[in-house]
């Protein structure tokens, strides 16, 4: 029995493609089950897939103890390949199918229009919640409003101004911490705040950028949605990291000559 | 006898994978332009290229291209469109969750705090365009 299961492990592990193939279809089932009993279909099956498999990732952590989630297991290692950049891009690409010309070329100006206001709120929230946590200087202060853009734009603003290893961590965290909330909050508030059509979509991938975290959510949302707001959320980052450690580090010492 | 129908089953059978190379080309296409972008404007990253990706495969697929049209093209685009909720479900599974969970409070605050405030600018919008279509009624 013992030689059985060490050959069933090593298989997983070995086609872990094909084992992640199983592992979401399996948690998209029980996601469909838990949305018709427990919520009866009020919430989305996607967004409790969804949830499900940070619970996953969150055992995994507290299993292996490492950074990966469930693909730190041997066995789940596939998880990584299916929603490691590469293929979730190209599935996320692929879902794109479908959009409008016309849509994004009657709204594509305000969605590129709310990125830098996007960008802008995000910065001077993060850089008044760290003052508001002791951090004075200038440097750090600017590092975690940088995270508080995206993870991505975190560590380079820290590491372009020099910021301390602990301060880029924590950067790190915000940004992840944003990336998740919106997961999971955009079902929930999408109608009442109006995310309901492509212009809206367009503007709140623009506001709170994180490609994968606005994706994930109006995958849960609408996927119709998911290529206008994923759009322009995928321009988020990379102007962040443009704008943070320039302009908005510059006004932050400023206000702050630490 | 009818051969020009075996080359048309032929043909669309083949033309499955033109759909999924489609998508390839305009992924690869869309991560050069991104790279480029980034690079020109020195924000020392990629910018855009999921979003020029997209851009690129919308062009095609609201095209007038023949080939387009045929379903097989579309089922090797709409598989992987389906691929995507999975490629999702794998990606929250492989979250630094307990690492997350953990940070400090700080890093907590920052993070919920400026998407609500997002939440609330889109709020106020939305009922700004509300009262807008109200008013033209």
């Amino acid at each position: 029995m013992n030689m059985v299961l060490e050959h069933a492990a090593k298989t997983l592990s070995g086609s872990g493609l094909v084992t992640a193939f199983l592992f979401a279809g399996i948690v998209f089932y029980l996601a469909g089950l838990l949305a018709d009993k427990l919520t009866r279909g009020r919430i989305h099956s996607s967004a409790i897939a969804i949830f499900l498999g940070l619970i996953a990732a969150y055992i995994g952590g507290l299993i292996t103890g490492g950074e990966k989630g469930l693909a730190d297991i041997a066995v789940f290692s596939g998880l990584g390949v299916l929603g490691g950049s590469t293929l979730r891009n190209f599935t996320l690409i692929a879902a794109s199918y479908g959009a409008k010309m016309e849509e994004i070329k009657k709204c594509g100006i305000a969605g590129f229009l709310s990125l830098f206001v996007g960008i802008f709120t995000a910065y001077t929230t993060g850089a008044i919640v760290a003052v508001a946590f002791g951090y004075r200087d200038p440097v750090s202060v600017a590092t975690i409003a940088a995270g508080t853009v995206t993870f991505v734009v975190g560590p380079i603003t820290g590491q372009t101004l020099g910021a301390s290893s602990a301060v880029i961590a924590l950067s790190v965290a915000a940004g992840l911490i944003k990336t998740v909330f919106i997961m999971i909050m955009t079902p929930f508030v999408a109608k009442r705040v109006g995310i309901t059509t492509p212009r809206m979509a367009m503007i709140y991938g623009g506001l709170v950028g994180s490609t994968s975290g606005v994706s994930t959510g109006l995958a849960a949302t609408d996927p119709a949605l998911v290529p206008y707001g994923t759009m322009i959320a995928t321009f988020y980052s990379g102007f962040g990291c443009l704008l943070c450690p320039s302009i908005l580090y510059q006004l932050t010492r400023m206000i702050l000559p630490g | 006898m009818e051969p020009p129908h075996v080359f048309r089953r032929l043909h669309d059978r083949k033309i499955m994978i033109y759909g999924v190379a489609t998508l390839a080309a305009c992924m690869l296409c869309g991560s050069v332009m991104g790279s480029v972008f980034g690079d020109l404007i020195g924000a020392g990253t990629e910018i855009g290229s999921v979003g020029f990706s997209i851009l690129l495969l919308t062009l095609v697929s609201n095209s007038r291209l023949p080939f387009v049209q045929k379903p097989a093209f579309v089922q090797g685009v709409t598989f992987w469109k389906s691929m995507f909720i999975p490629a999702v479900i794998a990606m929250t599974a492989t979250q630094d969750v307990l690492h997350m969970l953990s940070s400090s409070v700080v890093a907590i605050v920052a993070g919920v705090v400026s998407v609500s405030v997002s939440y609330l600018l889109l709020y106020g919008l939305h009922r700004l365009g509300e009262k807008k279509e109200g008013a033209e009624q």
